[in-house]
């Protein structure tokens, strides 16, 4: 009896301090200006990066190799994101209102991995230009 | 002997503990936060700890089993410093420091004290499943603290980044260990809980790790983005 109630406690407070670690890892990256470049490949027309987005920039920074130990923190905002859609399709029917801040929380994390993309061409390009000029 | 799968998941679990601890003796971190220093030196010592029992003893043996629970409880004893230390941060401008490291020796005198008592009155089940009882009481009682302590962070607009992030990869451990406790406390027979324990104790190491790597120590965050990020 005990250890279900600690493990339904335990459960919710993994749930809320799982989401308020990923928002303030995708706070911290709202202070990135993303470079033109990136801004064409997400295909952005404001500064804001659709949800649709992810999967293709998650696809884009799997080809690019890894800079800065910035996994983890893609690892982290990958499993939100996914978190989120469960919640957009099991609070869907019941609580649409809901739906345009699931959208804008998948913005986000969108926006995380682009702003991780940006930063693994810059070092791509830094290390090419290394390469060449020796 | 452990087996290949055993032997990688405490290879990773090892190096994850390095890493982390030169992370925070390269930041500088050692006099700002030595009970994190502490805690992770602690991890270590298990590590190996744990690798001479599986060589002398065997990784099937009762010997490894209890030691394994013991030293997590011990190690949950030293996460406690490590919160401890995370509220003395947060409230280090209010000047109560003496105050917290009272109430900090208290709660350890008090969970020392309950698990004593625990451990006497329970004796003749000590063959049980009684640690994962132990270790499951005890992480809740981290997450209570780590509870009161983000909520008085935001109660009181904390803005500093790393501070929130230490403290918010808190809650996610504790909640995580003391949830998987419980489960295994209910379910104890079951062969997933050998690999599932070493994988989830790599988070901590790997978040302080990635906070003292990428996050500027003067970095600065409104918690209101944290609570509601949409405005």
């Amino acid at each position: 009896m005990i250890a279900s109630l600690i493990f339904v406690v335990s459960s919710l407070t993994l749930l809320q301090f799982f989401v308020s670690y990923s928002r303030a890892i995708i706070a911290e990256s709202r202070n990135h200006l993303l470079s033109e470049q990136a801004r064409d490949l997400c295909g952005m027309k404001s500064s804001l990066v659709a949800g649709e987005q992810f999967r293709r920039l998650s696809q884009l920074i799997a080809l690019c190799p890894e800079a800065n130990d910035d996994g983890f923190q893609v690892k982290a905002v990958r499993i939100y994101f996914y978190l989120l859609g469960f919640a957009r399709t099991v609070m869907g029917w019941a609580t649409p209102s809901a739906d345009p801040w699931i959208e804008a929380e998948r913005r986000g994390c969108a926006y995380v991995v682009a702003v991780v993309l940006d930063r693994r061409i810059a070092h791509n390009r830094m290390m090419m230009a290394n390469l060449l000029s020796h | 002997m452990l087996d290949p799968v055993n032997y990688a998941i405490w290879l990773a679990v090892l190096s994850v503990e390095i890493f982390s601890f030169a992370c925070l003796l390269r930041k500088k971190a050692f006099s700002q936060h030595f009970t994190l220093v502490f805690y992770l030196c602690a991890c270590v010592a298990t590590d190996i700890g744990s690798y001479s029992i599986i060589h002398t003893a065997g990784y099937e043996s009762d010997a490894y089993f209890y030691f394994y629970f013991y030293s997590q409880s011990l190690l949950t004893i030293c996460l406690y410093f490590v919160l401890m230390n995370l509220y003395s941060h947060v409230f280090s401008d209010m000047g109560v420091g003496k105050y917290i490291r009272a109430c900090a020796l208290l709660i350890l005198a008090g969970t020392a004290g309950i698990s004593y008592y625990l451990v006497a009155v329970s004796s003749n089940r000590m063959v049980t499943h009684f640690v994962a009882e132990l270790g499951q009481n005890l992480y809740f009682v981290g997450v209570v603290l780590t509870y009161l302590l983000w909520g008085s962070m935001a109660k009181m607009r904390e803005n500093r980044t790393r501070l929130l992030q230490l403290v918010l990869s808190m809650g996610v451990y504790v909640s995580l260990s003391a949830g998987s406790y419980a489960m295994n406390n209910l379910y104890p027979h079951h062969t997933f809980w050998q690999y599932y324990f070493p994988v989830t104790s790599m988070w901590l190491p790997i978040s302080w790790a990635y906070t003292f790597l990428k996050v500027p120590a003067d970095a600065q965050l409104a918690t209101a983005r944290v609570l509601a990020p949409n405005q």
